[in-house]
C-alpha cells in the first residue's frame, strides 16, 4: 500500500516531464518566455488559457496529496514507523510556528500554513526536474496573494464593520487614503517578492549555464575532434550555483510567504474589540 | 532612418533597465545594516539566536521588496518592452 502511494506521488512529476517533452517546442539558447499556453477554453467573458504553470501546479497538488497519504496512512500509537515520525515532526514544527507567531486563537491555521509552505516550496523545486516552476509565473502567486488578502480582510471584519472602517482613520483621519493604498499594497508586495526572487534565480541560472558554455568553447578549443565541441564547464558546475538559486532561494521564499501570511492575518485581527463584541453578544443572548 | 529609430528604442530600453537596477543600492545597504544588528544581538545574547534569525530573515525580505520592484521593471524593459515598442513604431510607419 505504501509503495503504491509513493509511486502515485512520483508519477505526476514524470507526467509533467512527459507533457513538456511531447507538447512544448524546444527552444535554443537564452529564451525567457512566459508559460506555454496549451489551449484556451472559450467563456462568455473571454478566453481562459490553460498554461504550463497551471498544469504544473496541479501536478504538484496531486503529488503532495499522495505524498501526504503515504506519510499518514496506517498511524499507530506504539512501534511507530519512520514515516510516522516524519509526519509527526512536520505537524509539530508547523503547529509550533503557528502558535508562536499567531497565538492560540489561530491554531486552525496550521494546516493552511503547512499547505502554503509545501505548495510553494515544491513548486519552486520543480525547476530541478527541468520543468517550468509554477512559482515563476506571476499569475499563480497573485492568486495565492489575493486569497491571503481576503483572509486578512475577513479577520479584520471579525470585530464588526465599524471597527474595520475606523482602522483606516488611524492615527488621524487625514491618513485614510494612504491607509487604503497600503491595504491594497499588501497582496502586490507579497506577489512581487515571491515572483521576483524565483524568476531572478531562474534567469541567473540560465545565464550561468549559457555563459559557461561559451567559456568552455574558448578554453577547450584546442582539444582534438569531438572533445573540443563538448561544453565541459557545463557538466556539474551550474548545479553548484543551483543549490543557492533554486533550492535555498525557493525554500526561503516559501517560508517568507507563509510567515508574512501569518503575520498579516494575526496582525490585522483586532483581538480586544473582538472579545468585547463577543461579550456584548453573550450578554444580549442571556437577556 | 528606421534602423536608427529601432536602435534608439533598444538602447533606451537597455539604459532604462540599467538605471532601474540602481534601486538595488537601497536594499543592499538596508539588509547589510539589518544583518549587522542581528549579529550584534546574537553576540550579546547567544541564547536568542533562533528568534533573532527568524526576525532578521523577515526584515530582509521586507527590505528586499523595493529592489524586487526595480528588478521586475528591468525584466519587463529587457524582455517585453522592445518588441512592443518596435511593433508600435512599425505600425506608425505603415500609416
Amino acid at each position: 500500500m505504501s509503495i503504491l502511494f509513493l509511486i502515485l506521488s512520483i508519477l505526476p512529476i514524470i507526467a509533467g516531464v512527459a507533457i513538456k517533452v511531447l507538447f512544448i517546442p524546444a527552444s535554443e539558447g537564452i529564451s525567457v518566455t512566459g508559460a506555454h499556453i496549451f489551449f484556451t477554453i472559450d467563456l462568455p467573458m473571454g478566453g481562459l488559457p490553460i498554461t504550463e504553470a497551471q498544469v504544473n501546479s496541479w501536478l504538484v497538488v496531486i503529488s503532495l496529496f499522495f505524498f501526504c497519504l503515504f506519510l499518514t496512512h496506517g498511524l499507530k500509537t506504539k512501534n511507530i514507523s519512520k514515516r510516522q515520525v516524519v509526519a509527526e515532526w512536520i505537524v509539530e514544527k508547523v503547529e509550533g510556528l503557528v502558535r508562536s507567531n499567531m497565538g492560540e486563537f489561530f491554531m486552525g491555521f496550521a494546516p493552511f500554513i503547512c499547505a502554503i509552505l509545501g505548495l510553494s516550496a515544491f513548486s519552486s523545486l520543480q525547476s530541478l526536474f527541468g520543468l517550468y516552476a509554477a512559482t515563476s509565473d506571476i499569475n499563480v502567486i497573485a492568486g495565492w496573494s489575493v486569497m491571503v488578502f481576503f483572509l486578512i480582510t475577513y479577520y479584520k471584519l471579525k470585530a464588526g464593520p465599524l471597527v474595520y472602517f475606523k482602522g483606516f482613520a488611524e492615527p488621524v483621519a487625514f491618513f485614510a487614503p494612504i491607509n487604503v493604498v497600503s491595504e491594497f499594497a499588501t497582496p502586490f508586495s507579497m506577489t512581487f517578492r515571491h515572483y521576483g526572487n524565483v524568476l531572478s534565480g531562474s534567469i541567473i541560472s540560465v545565464l550561468i549555464a549559457t555563459g559557461l558554455g561559451g567559456l568552455s568553447k574558448i578554453v577547450f578549443q584546442w582539444l582534438p575532434g569531438k572533445i573540443g565541441e563538448l561544453e565541459l564547464f557545463r557538466i556539474g558546475l551550474p548545479a553548484v550555483f543551483s543549490i543557492y538559486f533554486d533550492i535555498f532561494s525557493g525554500c526561503l521564499q516559501a517560508f517568507i510567504f507563509a510567515m508574512l501570511t501569518m503575520l498579516y492575518v494575526s496582525g490585522g485581527f483586532p483581538e480586544e474589540e473582538y472579545y468585547k463584541r463577543k461579550a456584548r453578544k453573550m450578554a444580549k443572548q442571556s437577556n | 532612418m528606421l534602423e536608427i529609430a529601432i536602435g534608439i528604442i533598444l538602447s533606451g530600453c537597455a539604459l532604462g533597465a540599467g538605471i532601474a537596477m540602481l534601486a538595488g543600492i537601497g536594499p543592499g545597504i538596508g539588509e547589510g545594516q539589518a544583518v549587522a544588528s542581528a549579529c550584534e544581538a546574537i553576540g550579546r545574547q547567544p541564547e536568542s539566536q533562533s528568534a533573532v534569525t527568524t526576525t532578521m530573515i523577515m526584515g530582509c525580505a521586507l527590505a528586499e521588496t523595493t529592489g524586487l520592484y526595480a528588478l521586475v521593471i528591468a525584466i519587463l524593459l529587457i524582455f517585453l518592452a522592445p518588441g512592443r515598442f518596435v511593433n508600435i513604431l512599425l505600425e506608425a510607419v505603415k500609416k
